[in-house]
């Protein structure tokens, strides 16, 4: 009998654990990606060089200065607007948006075609670093 | 008995006469896809991927051999001026998806009046290139349009089909930006 009982709590229980579990959400991860970018050689991560890089002027494709903000907007911890199809793009600042630095692939995914569509070439392990250093801060 | 006789020749007629200048008639006649709007978005890689930075247009708005040139890998760094580049296990899967519901492999109505209208264009890179699409828009002045800085162009669709997220790209729902609902 006791045994039965004990059966019946143990599914209540994983039963309420199953339904617990969805809600725990991905965190924004730094640490692993600090640890990426050293391991490709980065060191030293700096959010003043991050500032640097992220406000730093560079010719668009038609000649006109642009930066990182032309996209994210002036203020990382509101909406920004791409520059060409003028679609929202979410705030930067982990702060205000969960979702951001959350998935390791989907932080490599957006520099990659980030810094080759603006600097045209992929940014180094440096330089990435550091900005997340800076936007981490936000 | 007469009553089943008439009802089946009813139910041929009502099959048949809305699709008769069509050639695929007879494989329109035996599916079960009878929806007007293309084949909504139903991939979430696909609604994430594409609409990050756009509308994530229903593959059911282009032809096949479209999506091909699209989603080849070559084009990847220059998809109109953007670079979207992405690994090659997930171009594939949107490819194969867009592929799979593409306009030629669809039959709702849109898709159909699509694929039809291609003619000498047999895989436009835009849809706004589409000649059906071109004749369904028309009557809107270009003001409204691409001197609207809300809307900026045809390729736009969400900016007045207000619907469009659901696949809905019926004239019912369209409310241009600063002019209002659309009526005829």
């Amino acid at each position: 009998m006791g045994n039965r009982r004990f059966a019946r709590i143990a599914l209540l229980l994983l039963l309420l654990l199953a339904c617990l579990a969805p809600a725990a959400q991905a965190e924004a991860d730094f640490g692993n990606l600090y640890r990426l970018y050293s391991q490709a050689g980065g060191r030293d991560f700096n959010p003043g060089r991050g500032k640097d890089f992220w406000l730093k002027e560079r010719a668009g494709e038609s000649g006109e200065p642009m930066n990182c903000a032309s996209c994210h907007g002036a203020d990382l911890r509101k909406q920004g607007r791409h520059n060409k199809s003028g679609k929202p793009i979410e705030p930067m600042a982990p702060s205000v948006n969960k979702d951001r630095y959350t998935d390791v692939e989907k932080v490599e995914k957006w520099f990659l075609r980030n810094c080759k569509q603006v600097l045209r070439r992929e940014c180094t392990a440096q330089e990435k670093g550091d900005v997340l250093r800076y936007l981490s801060q936000s | 008995m007469k009553k089943i006789r008439t009802l089946a020749i009813a139910l041929a007629a009502a099959l048949a006469v809305p699709a008769w200048a069509d050639d695929s008639i007879w494989k329109w006649a035996i599916s079960l896809e009878r929806s007007k709007e293309a084949r909504p978005v139903s991939l979430p890689r696909y609604a994430d991927e594409c609409g990050s930075c756009h509308y994530a247009y229903p593959p059911g708005l282009l032809p096949e051999a479209s999506w091909r040139k699209l989603l080849a890998p070559q084009a990847l760094p220059d998809h109109f001026g953007e670079n979207i580049e992405m690994k090659e296990a997930e171009r594939t899967e949107l490819l194969d998806y867009a592929a799979r519901n593409a306009a030629d492999h669809s039959l709702t109505k849109r898709s159909r009046k699509i694929v039809a209208s291609l003619g000498e264009q047999p895989a436009p890179l835009r849809i706004s290139e589409i000649a059906y699409i071109r004749r369904k828009h028309q009557k809107i002045p270009e003001a409204q349009i691409k001197g609207n800085p809300k809307v900026k162009s045809l390729a736009m669709c969400d900016a007045c089909h207000t619907q469009a997220s659901a696949g809905d790209l019926d004239d019912h729902s369209v409310v241009i930006p600063g002019y209002g609902r659309w009526r005829w």
